[in-house]
């Protein structure tokens, strides 16, 4: 299915992450908040295979349920994101006109945020919490989606199927539903992809700089932020978190790039 | 030519018009009273009706709006709830310490992401190919707040060549700099890469190299400059990416920039400075994003016709 063999590993370790956070409580050696101050910050060792936090807590149980944050934040906002973005895109580039002005112009608006600043500014006075971290990543992600869908459906509209689907009485919503959206699918599932990895790295951003999960949530952003405070000490309760954070980010985009390898083989960089 | 410029100014002013509106009414989110949340439970009543005063949050909304855009315009973010200073004066003060990081980071790209994206595509699909997207996924993959930590643990407490935080000397600005700039010198190399293999294809690439040119003169001087277009202009959208990352390298290695003046302003719920930290950051990259696409314009015919 798949030329690039980094996809099928991508793809094993996303399965072993949602495996893991799917049966964290059966997986996990311990309770992910239950405190152990006598222990606090122990190495790695055969008890503790990740070692123990500044409370004493057993890294491991809290990662494996720090992927379940991770995952459900993820999937939750491309989700929303990706649903928003493909329904206004396909709208803006279909209908074109004032619709497509007002849209495009809001979208240019928001692209003015780099990167996790309206993120971070909508988390900041909404309160940091799960629910508000996907809101503000949903209001970040829709545009990508919309941008490309609204580009990709100018190009699909003029073609003979969609003039003939037209000629035959078929209704706008039908046209766009049945006829474009289908052909358009590829490149928005591997925004999608991407987006995931993008996601992960942002909610653990805004849990690092404590706007994500409520404090003692585990988390792999708020993790790490704990970590930096013993980084003297304890180099281990910063190196475990971040690692799963890579892992997974590369994981998505390894999956990422063998879809475009796939869907659209003109976008990829690295197979010249 | 002009059409084009004067179409691109206009929409920095809408742009910039709706970023202004988006961050005035960003307050008004503010789930409760705003100005309990800021001054918290223990306040006294006049303390609380003069803030609420202050912010004009005593006014009806459009003409909170009214007045927020017009002091805007000239200049005048507001006043900080705590040190009472100019919100304006507070971020210049940080500024500077901000744009030293991100140039910093800049180089740092750059000299990471030219060798290493040019070696690549001299010898694509060979080994050091391979080893240089290897580390292009990786610096792409690996977020700011676990590599900073990691050359803390590395150059500062094992081998202890570097300070561990703080700003004044060059020392202080290795490790921050390369926490930034590894995700752009990262993404940088694929962009070199990519556009060097295209450019080496072409005909005139194969006259000069037909001409008997040396390769390190077909390589600099032919190809590389035709490369660099699209490569510039990533360079400048990467602006926003370290923006954004800045926030986050300030807060690993506590550099007084704007990203932990932000971080201070939220966590002490000073909404003004947050307001105006927010509005200047967004300013400062739609600037960058209009000159970075006036010069692409303006290098590149093409685009002015598109």
């Amino acid at each position: 299915m798949f030329r690039n063999r980094w996809t099928y590993l991508g793809l094993a370790v996303i399965v072993g992450f949602m495996l893991a956070a799917l049966f964290a409580p059966l997986l996990a050696p311990y309770d992910p908040l239950a405190m152990n101050l006598i222990e606090q910050l122990s190495r790695p060792s055969t008890t503790h295979w990740l070692g123990q936090d500044v409370n004493g807590s057993d890294i491991l149980s809290r990662l494996l349920y720090g992927a379940r944050i991770s995952l459900v934040v993820s999937l939750a906002v491309v989700a929303l994101a990706g649903s928003i973005g493909v329904l206004l895109g396909l709208i803006s580039g279909y209908f074109g006109g004032w619709t497509d002005t007002l849209l495009m112009r809001l979208v240019d608006i928001l692209l003015a945020f780099p990167g996790l600043l309206l993120a971070i500014a909508l988390v900041a006075v909404l309160g940091p919490d799960v629910k508000n971290v996907i809101i503000a990543l949903t209001v970040l992600g829709w545009v990508s989606f919309a941008r490309l869908v609204r580009g990709q459906v100018l190009a699909v509209k003029e073609r003979e199927f969609v003039m003939a689907a037209r000629a035959a009485g078929a209704s706008n919503r039908r046209i766009m539903l049945v006829h474009i959206l289908p052909n358009i699918m590829g490149p928005v599932i591997v925004q999608a992809t991407f987006s995931v990895a993008g996601v992960i790295i942002a909610e653990s951003s805004l849990s690092f700089l404590g706007l994500g999960a409520p404090p003692g949530t585990p988390s792999w952003g708020a993790m790490l932020a704990d970590g930096k405070q013993v980084l003297m000490d304890a180099p281990h309760v910063s190196i475990f978190p971040g690692l799963a954070i890579m892992l997974a980010v590369l994981a998505f985009n390894f999956v990422g790039d063998g879809l475009r390898d796939r869907y659209d083989p003109k976008g990829s960089s690295m197979k010249k | 030519m002009t059409n084009y410029f004067v179409k691109r100014l206009l929409l920095l002013i809408f742009v910039l018009f709706g970023v202004v509106t988006l961050v005035f009414f960003l307050i008004h989110l503010i789930p409760g009273d705003p100005v309990d949340i800021m001054l918290g439970d223990t306040a006294v009543a006049a303390d609380k009706l003069a803030l609420r005063h202050d912010l004009g949050l005593d006014q009806p909304v459009m003409q909170q709006y009214g007045r927020y855009l017009g002091h805007v315009v000239q200049g005048d973010l507001g006043v900080s709830i705590h040190s009472r200073a100019p919100v304006l004066g507070e971020i210049m003060a940080r500024f500077p310490a901000s744009a030293e990081l991100m140039i910093g980071a800049m180089v740092v790209a750059m000299l990471i992401a030219f060798p290493l994206g040019i070696l690549a595509a001299l010898k694509p699909h060979g080994l050091l190919d391979a080893s240089a997207m290897f580390f292009s996924f990786l610096g792409i993959a690996m977020p700011h707040f676990w590599l900073g930590p990691l050359l803390i643990i590395l150059f500062s407490i094992q081998l202890n060549w570097l300070p561990v935080n703080g700003r004044g000397t060059l020392a202080h600005l290795v490790l921050p700099a390369i926490t930034l700039g590894t995700a752009m010198a990262a993404m940088l190399s694929r962009m070199i890469r990519a556009s060097l293999l295209d450019v080496l294809g072409e005909d005139y690439i194969r006259t000069a190299r037909a001409k008997g040119l040396p390769e390190r003169t077909v390589v600099l001087r032919h190809a590389l400059r035709n490369a660099l277009v699209p490569v510039i202009t990533v360079i400048g959208l990467q602006v926003g990416v370290l923006l954004s990352g800045a926030i986050i390298t300030e807060a690993i290695f506590d550099w007084p920039g704007l990203g932990t003046l932000l971080l201070d302003g939220i966590s002490t719920r000073n909404y003004p400075l947050v307001q105006g930290c927010i509005l200047f950051i967004a300013t400062i990259y739609v600037l960058v994003n209009m000159l970075t696409d006036t010069a692409y314009g303006w290098a590149d015919p093409r685009v002015r016709v598109r």
